[in-house]
């Protein structure tokens, strides 16, 4: 599967089906993240039943040092 | 005690987290600055990298009220998609509304930040937009029911301190709501400046994370906050254009002339 993370075009295994199994694939289920799947917020609640689809676009973003 | 909506501080320091050198001497700046607000900001992650260290897992997040800011932001609509990505995070539910609208000056779009400042409280935010120090749209953004208002004091990172203390006064004579000054503190002076204007309080990073001795500034600067404040309840005295004498000018011993 195809997805375009973080701008970034990539093949992703096709074990990956859901939000959770992306995080956990780039081992970042520990990490204070947010996800945006084709312009939508997923919450992490939700993150388990958000399937994937090819072409999705997935946004992960995070905070960082700012003022 | 700095009240923003329903929350309530003790410290009146917010203390940005950009730019410092490394995240152990911007824990001990945080320390020692005594704030309980940091500000963040919202940017894509580096998925490769997830051991990457980042400073919110170096504090304790539950001691700290964090506002992220929509810095970056050039339009209402991505300032507002940015509020709701921080708010996503569950960590917070305040957002700094900062949409530079000129490059060279960083200095905000006022019309954008005004859509976005609407958008945001209806939709259930803590709004505190930095802005100019016009004194009409701050009067406008209060209307609307922001929380706070945050003036800058001269360019962002700048350093130049309170370029026109006269527009900051007007802003806080008028306001009902807590005013912030925001960006282009350069020094303790500056600081304790604006909190004697009557300031609630003073958002500041480069003054602290650029000086040689970060963790020394902080404190300098809580100091120096805690002056202001304490100066300002106190009331200054007026300025006179000629000398008044500080002690008795009756019963001088005088040696008689014989």
């Amino acid at each position: 599967m195809t997805l375009t993370i973080n701008g970034n075009q990539m093949d992703i295994p096709n074990t990956i089906t859901n939000v959770q199994h992306l995080l956990s694939h780039f081992k970042l289920e520990q990490k204070s993240t947010v996800v945006e799947l084709n312009n939508e917020i997923i919450e992490k609640s939700a993150h388990a039943e958000q399937a994937l689809a090819d072409g999705d676009r997935v946004e992960i973003v995070h905070f960082i040092g700012g003022g | 005690m700095l009240k923003i909506a329903n929350y309530e501080f003790n410290s009146h320091l917010l203390l940005g987290t950009g730019k410092y050198a490394d995240f152990r001497l911007q824990q001990q700046a945080v320390t020692a600055s005594e704030t309980e607000i940091l500000t963040f900001a919202v940017r894509r992650m580096n998925i490769f990298e997830a051991s990457q260290p980042n400073f919110l897992e170096m504090i304790d997040v539950d001691n700290y009220t964090l506002i992220p800011n929509t810095a970056g932001a050039k339009t209402a609509e991505e300032a507002v998609r940015i509020a709701k990505l921080a708010k996503a995070s569950g960590l917070c539910d305040m957002i700094k509304v900062e949409i530079i609208g000129d490059q060279k000056t960083l200095l905000p779009d006022p019309f954008e930040t005004l859509k976005t400042c609407e958008i945001l409280l209806d939709e259930g935010f803590i709004v505190l937009p930095y802005i100019s120090d016009d004194v009409v749209l701050a009067k406008r953004l209060q209307e609307l029911g922001v929380h706070a208002i945050m003036p800058g004091a001269s360019p962002i990172g700048s350093g130049q301190g309170l370029l026109n203390p006269m527009n900051l006064s007007f802003i806080i004579e008028q306001s009902t709501v807590p005013v912030i000054v925001d960006a282009g503190i350069g020094s303790p002076a500056d600081a304790a400046l604006a909190m004697e204007l009557g300031a609630s309080g003073v958002l500041l990073n480069t003054a602290v994370s650029d000086a040689q001795d970060p963790v020394k500034m902080a404190l300098a600067m809580k100091l120096a906050i805690e002056a202001g404040r304490y100066g300002y309840e106190a009331g200054r005295i007026s300025k006179k254009t000629y000398a008044s004498a500080s002690s008795p000018t009756e019963g001088m011993s005088t040696v008689e002339q014989g």
